[in-house]
């Protein structure tokens, strides 16, 4: 029981000896990162066998007064239960892989031991965003995974652009933020807890008999505002694909597995101020069917191989949102765990391949490395399978089912978010398979950037996570397999105890089979089609495009324009006010400043050190005294 | 002493300080502050004696030797920072100018 606070301690000693340690050169500074989220993976998995061990009974772990405020005092507190496991595990397995990984794709790198310092902390901030058993404590590292994304967006700081995105990701989640601290607030002036379960209970006794009160909807939307941000939706989603600057294990672990995901463990953290307010919760599926479809588009479009990736991580939070605003919890974070899998496994692979072919991470210019990298293409297959829910691996396939499955139950207008996320399943396909053909299949192209690469020698710490990751996505669908093919809800049943749950109605097995295979058909449609797409974006590629449908995809490229529209409104504005030198905040304290100097420059004349005005001065005024004792 | 006469004579006395006090606040130079500042001394005496000739006291012309005997004590001293000061300018005297003292003299 007590044994929690390693979990986040492991990784948090690992950073500081990595910031500290200047005698840590080489592989060494690697090693011990990796070792630090190895320990904490290891404890995670003994605090979660002890937890299921224990009868899953939820527990809180009070380590030391934070903020000794009286009443309104807050603890630094880890509170464990079946969600706060789930998370604990995704986060720290697929980061101790990934550290792993990183050990050789980012030697030789300047800032090597930097780098693991920097991963370190952000596991260390993450897992106390997700053992947080307050909204304080859970802001707290909140803020501090977004400081290490900046950190690590800018990693290669000396290229300006990579900079411009990490400051570009800083700001837009801060809009979020800035939401979710105003949510906060809000709860704690009208609740007076900010203990999450506490505040969940008095919300419902609160706020409940007024039907959905106001109060209730808005602290709803302000904890969604921070979701939105963080998770990368509509319409704060810009600063994702820009975040692609970072090194790929970066990619990897914060914008695909972890961080990203955050807003979606919030929400379903927070679900009870969001089943109060049932209209924020259909803004909830319907922000998410609309990234679902915008992401997939783009994601469609982009010449840039992590730009893809990026695309689809936004389009796969778009499905944990609408599972989210259909109320089902339990497949949500199924998928976000799911995802992490895979698609760490797909940013790795995407990583070692650019990498191999010197930076290079243009798809048009790669081509047919199927067979000159062979290891590398049969886990991104893997990884890929994995996205676009085909078998035999399960990890994408039960994941998705569930939520779909789910959202034909609920009926009504959301069947409408039903078709939704069918046309995403086909986008889905349609992106994946586009960069699979792309990258691994066709001729080399662009006089060989392909030609003469090959997968060089990737050593056992490459090789280990790529193949375990694999393995994880073939499998980790099994806990949780759709009941048509003999599948049993272990991953609902866990995390019954910390999420509300509804059981989905009587089998029928007509009706199972439709949902179940027409996603996979949408999905293997996607193939042959994707085909086309990727021969004829290939025959086009250096041509100027003409006609509607390569001014769309260009139009796609670019994100739809969210960019330029955001730099008109907000960017610029600043910008020409800050080139003005005009501060609105400075303006009182400049104006008082102005205010004393002059006052102070009408005493400073009567001093000025000149005889005649003293002179002047004494007559003047004695002829005032005269003339005041005369008249 | 009549009061016409009186009047006549304070309005001298007026006068010759609103002279020295012109002077005062005109003139750049040293020598002619100091003049300037002789006169107004001058004005203020001859105003004592006056009212000492208009009253028949003896006060009025006890006053005026004290007055002049600080006229003298300021001439003396004040002449004497005028001669120090001067000897330290090269050329022209421009030691004298009380604004340039007051820049420092450069």
């Amino acid at each position: 029981m007590e044994l929690i606070w390693l979990v986040p301690a492991f990784p948090l000693a690992g950073a500081i000896a990595l910031g500290l340690g200047r005698p840590l050169t080489g592989k060494s500074a690697g090693i011990l990162g990796s070792a630090a989220a190895g320990l904490a993976a290891a404890a995670a998995c003994l605090v979660a066998c002890l937890f299921v061990a224990g009868g899953q009974v939820p527990y809180t772990v009070s380590l030391w007064t934070w903020l000794d405020l009286g009443a309104a005092s807050q603890a630094i507190a880890f509170s464990v239960d079946a969600l706060a496991i789930v998370m604990i595990l995704v986060v720290t397995i697929v980061g101790f892989l990934i550290h792993l990984f990183s050990i050789e794709h980012m030697a030789g790198e300047e800032g090597y031991r930097r780098f693991f310092a920097y991963m370190n902390l952000f596991v260390a901030f993450m897992l106390v965003l997700v053992l947080a058993g307050n909204f304080l404590l859970l802001y707290l590292g909140w803020e501090g995974v977004g400081l290490c994304s900046f950190l690590l967006i800018g990693f290669w700081f000396r290229d300006r652009a990579n900079g411009a995105a990490a400051r570009k990701a800083f700001l837009v989640t801060r809009v979020g933020d800035v939401a979710l601290l105003l949510g906060m607030l809000l709860i704690a002036a009208s609740l007076g807890s900010l203990d999450i379960g506490e505040a969940s209970r008095k919300a419902q006794s609160a706020w409940a008999p007024a039907g959905s009160s106001s109060l209730a909807m808005l602290a709803a939307a302000l904890i969604l505002g921070g979701a939105l941000g963080k998770s990368a939706q509509l319409p704060l989603h810009t600063w994702l694909p820009d975040a692609m600057a970072g090194p790929s294990p970066v990619s990897a672990l914060i914008h695909a597995a972890t961080m990203v995901t955050a807003g979606v463990y919030l929400v379903a953290r927070a679900n009870a101020f969001f089943a109060l307010a049932p209209q924020v919760l259909e803004v909830v599926a319907v922000l998410g069917a609309a990234t679902l479809l915008y992401a997939g588009l783009c994601a469609l479009a982009q010449r840039d191989f992590k730009k893809i990736l990026a695309y689809s991580t936004m389009s796969q939070i778009g499905y944990m949102f609408l599972a989210l605003g259909a109320s089902a919890w339990t497949g949500a974070v199924f998928h976000l765990a799911t995802h992490a899998l895979f698609k760490s496994l797909l940013f790795l692979a995407a990583g070692a391949v650019i990498n191999a072919l010197g930076h290079e991470r243009d798809v048009y210019a790669m081509g047919a490395l199927a067979k000159k990298m062979p290891l590398l293409f049969w886990t991104f297959l893997a990884g890929a399978f994995g996205l676009t829910a085909l078998p035999p691996v399960t990890a994408g396939l039960a994941s998705k089912d569930a939520i779909l499955a789910r959202l034909w139950y609920v009926g009504g207008d959301a069947r409408l978010l039903w078709w939704a996320a069918m046309a995403g399943v086909l986008l889905t396909s349609l992106y994946t398979f586009r960069m699979i053909f792309l990258v691994f299949a066709g001729p080399s192209r662009r006089g060989g950037v392909g030609a003469s690469s090959h997968e060089g020698e990737l050593g056992p710490s490459t090789t280990i996570p790529l193949i375990a990751l694999a393995l994880l996505c073939l499998v980790g669908g099994l806990l949780d397999f759709p009941r048509l093919m003999g599948g049993r809800p272990y991953f609902g049943a866990f995390l019954a105890g910390a999420l509300p749950t509804a059981p989905l109605p009587e089998a029928d097995t007509a009706l199972d089979l439709f949902l179940s295979l027409a996603p996979l058909i949408l999905s293997l449609l996607g193939i042959p089609l994707a085909w086309l797409i990727a021969r004829r974006g290939l025959e086009r590629r250096d041509i100027a495009p003409k006609g509607a449908l390569p001014a769309m995809a260009a139009i796609a490229r670019e994100g739809f324009g969210f960019d330029r529209v955001y730099a008109f409104l907000f960017v610029r504005p600043v910008l020409r006010l800050a080139g003005k030198g005009v501060d609105f905040v400075n303006l009182a304290s400049e104006g008082l400043r102005g205010a004393t100097m002059r006052l102070s420059g009408l005493l400073r004349s009567s001093q000025d050190g000149r005889p005649r005005r003293y002179l002047g001065a004494l007559a003047l005024g004695a002829l005032l005294l005269l003339a005041a004792v005369l008249i | 002493m009549n009061p016409a006469d009186l009047e006549l004579a304070l309005g001298l006395a007026a006068l010759l300080f609103v002279i020295g006090l012109a002077g005062m606040l005109a003139r750049r130079s040293l020598v002619f502050m100091l003049l300037c500042a002789e006169i107004m001394l001058n004005a203020g005496g001859f105003a004592f004696i006056v009212a000492g000739a208009r009253w028949g006291a003896p006060d009025g012309q006890v006053i005026f030797i004290f007055l002049l005997v600080t006229a003298a004590a300021e001439v003396a001293v004040g002449l004497a920072l005028i001669l120090a000061l001067s000897g330290q300018g090269r050329g022209r005297p421009k030691g004298l100018d009380a604004d340039e003292m007051r820049r420092g003299g450069d």
